[in-house]
């Protein structure tokens, strides 16, 4: 099985993984997030079109109101 | 040397009278942060804020009852050269577009990510890490509610921190003393970043 690891837990890969669809499987249904893969930062307007290589380090930060 | 700085770490005055730092936001984070980096001997300040200061911002904010009905970034700029009078204070009193960050921030070491709305979190730190991937920012995520002091921590991913306990919001209601750790554990990670320089 190919795999990456998303918050340290290790993740199924597929071929053709967005992030939109990393987010579905991870049940991380927050609106607001950092998406970090191998180091880079993943904009929010290419979650549906970025492609995740295998065995890639996602980081995934949900972001909190208040300042 | 200025005799504020007397009582300070052994090397930390030099380092930080050379460093620039920016604060996008002068709310409970980015005032009480601005505070406490120029107490340390940060004398070049970059702060952004649209807003003015209102009663409801004193349980937490570093804004008095007199400053009511001014704007925050030409209070704090005045508050600040009030505890050192060589600071150098730049300040950017509109609401801060994408499009600004470059100009506003473009020449400062670190920037301090003190937002209200995760919205504004989102595109700052999208936009902050395009355009300077290896200067750090350093955000504040998660002030809300009271205590779990235990819970608050630096999260570090590349030249991206978060300070706070990652899962509180300001929904929760806010308390000064969580808020105002939190904008000295982001103050304190600036200062550690720029000595480690």
């Amino acid at each position: 099985m190919s795999k990456i690891t998303v918050n340290d837990n290790v993740v199924e890969w597929n071929d053709g993984l967005t992030i939109t669809e990393l987010l579905k499987i991870m049940k991380y249904t927050f609106p607001m997030l950092i998406v970090k893969v191998n180091g880079e930062l993943i904009r929010k307007d290419q979650y549906g079109t970025y492609l995740v290589p295998e065995n890639s380090d996602v980081k995934v930060v949900h972001l909190m109101s208040g300042g | 040397m200025n005799e504020i700085y007397t009582r300070n770490v052994p090397g930390m005055t030099e380092v930080l009278s050379k460093a620039s730092v920016g604060i996008a936001g002068c709310g409970g984070l980015g005032s009480n942060a601005a505070v406490s980096l120029v107490r340390a001997g940060v004398k070049d300040l970059v702060i952004a804020d649209f807003d003015v200061v209102e009663k409801s911002n004193l349980n937490r904010q570093y804004y008095f009852l007199k400053d009511i009905g001014k704007k925050k970034v030409e209070v704090l700029s005045d508050r600040l050269k009030e505890i050192n009078s060589e600071c150098k204070i730049k300040v950017f009193d509109k609401k801060l577009e994408r499009s600004d960050i470059s100009g506003v921030f473009g020449d400062v070491d670190i920037l301090i990510e003190a937002f209200d709305k995760a919205e504004s979190k989102q595109w700052l730190i999208e936009e902050w890490s395009s355009k300077f991937p290896s200067r750090p920012i350093v955000s504040g995520n998660g002030i809300g509610g009271l205590g779990k002091n235990e819970k608050l921590s630096v999260k570090k991913i590349g030249s991206l921190y978060f300070c706070g306990d990652g899962e509180s919001s300001e929904e929760e209601g806010l308390c000064s003393a969580k808020v105002s750790i939190v904008a000295n554990m982001q103050a304190s990670l600036v200062i550690e970043l720029l000595m480690d320089k």
